[in-house]
């Protein structure tokens, strides 16, 4: 099992990534972003941070590098795509995922460990029992996930939406549990096939239980499990 | 000779727009009254080859200038 990491001017979450999937005893290389040839890797993560320092839009510019026409054929193919943070705006700039990122409702750039809690979805990346609550780091300004209620209910009504934030025992408050003001408290989705999965928490910092969390492990272990399975 | 476009991008409808709503208290707490609404959206100045077309600088904000899930844009072609 050998993941890529794409490495975007601007992306400062890499190292990480790398890092976790090394220490959960996977292989793993960068994709610099002007790569084109993602055939050597069984999956490919696009991680945090500020690609083309988020100028116009996060995720705008990065969404038209070289590399990207390749994910997209890669992501099409039905193989694994993961896109953290950043990652997650690009995706969504690139139409692989419905819906946008605006900025927070509450005018700040959070960063925080918040709980979440696991959907039931056709996500091929996570494969933790519905209702489970994780907790991950989240840093972001611009995390506020939204769509219309078109969107919003081919989502509800597909399994698309993967991961909510919620209290920490798992139910959601009724002004909402996202302290981005994230939409239905939205805060990963995935495509409809299952293959391409999008969040704004950061799973890589929760891996190695130095930040006193492991629940991000999950994030990275199931989608090989998945592909052992096919 | 050169063409010269000017392209206005805003927040759609029901959108929320935090930077303008920011602005907009600031306003409020300076003691002006009566303000409504107030958005912050993009201005962008684009000059080119006299071949640039409309359909051209449209498709441009079709696909990287403006996103259309979020975003409405305007294009005024502007005298040199």
């Amino acid at each position: 099992m050998r993941f890529g990491v794409v490495v975007f001017p601007g992306s400062n979450c890499e190292q990480d990534v790398l890092h976790a999937l090394h220490y959960l005893g996977f292989e793993a290389d960068y994709i610099w972003h002007q790569d084109t040839e993602l055939s050597g890797f069984d999956a490919v993560i696009l991680p945090g941070g500020f690609s083309y320092g988020d100028y116009l839009r996060c995720g705008a510019v990065a969404r038209f590098s070289p590399v990207m026409n390749a994910v997209i054929r890669y992501a099409e193919a039905g193989r694994p795509v993961l896109g953290i943070c950043n990652g997650f705006q690009i995706l969504a700039e690139a139409h692989l995922l419905p819906g946008a990122l605006l900025r927070n409702r509450g005018l700040k750039f959070i960063c925080q460990n918040v709980p979440l809690r696991v959907e039931k979805s056709v996500c091929q990346w996570l494969e933790l029992a519905p209702g489970t609550v994780v907790h991950m780091p989240i840093n972001h300004n611009e995390g506020n996930f939204t769509c219309d209620k078109e969107t919003l209910k081919q989502l509800e009504d597909n399994g698309q939406i993967v991961l909510r934030y919620c209290e920490p025992d798992g139910t959601r408050q009724p002004t909402g549990s996202a302290a981005n003001g994230a939409l239905d408290d939205i805060a990963g989705i995935c495509n409809q096939r299952g293959n391409v999965f999008g969040l704004m928490p950061h799973p890589e910092r929760a891996t190695d239980g130095i930040s006193g969390e492991r629940d991000g492990a999950a994030f990275f272990t199931a989608i090989s499990q998945t592909l052992l399975a096919v | 000779m050169s063409k010269r476009y000017e392209i206005f991008v805003t927040g759609k409808k029901g959108i929320f727009d935090p930077a303008g709503k920011t602005a907009q208290n600031a306003l409020d707490n300076l003691g002006y009254a009566g303000i409504e609404s107030l958005k912050i959206g993009k201005y962008i100045q684009l000059e080119g080859a006299d071949s640039l077309s409309l359909a051209q600088v449209t498709e441009m904000c079709e696909k990287l200038l403006a996103n259309p899930i979020i975003e409405d844009f305007r294009i005024e072609e502007v005298g040199e």
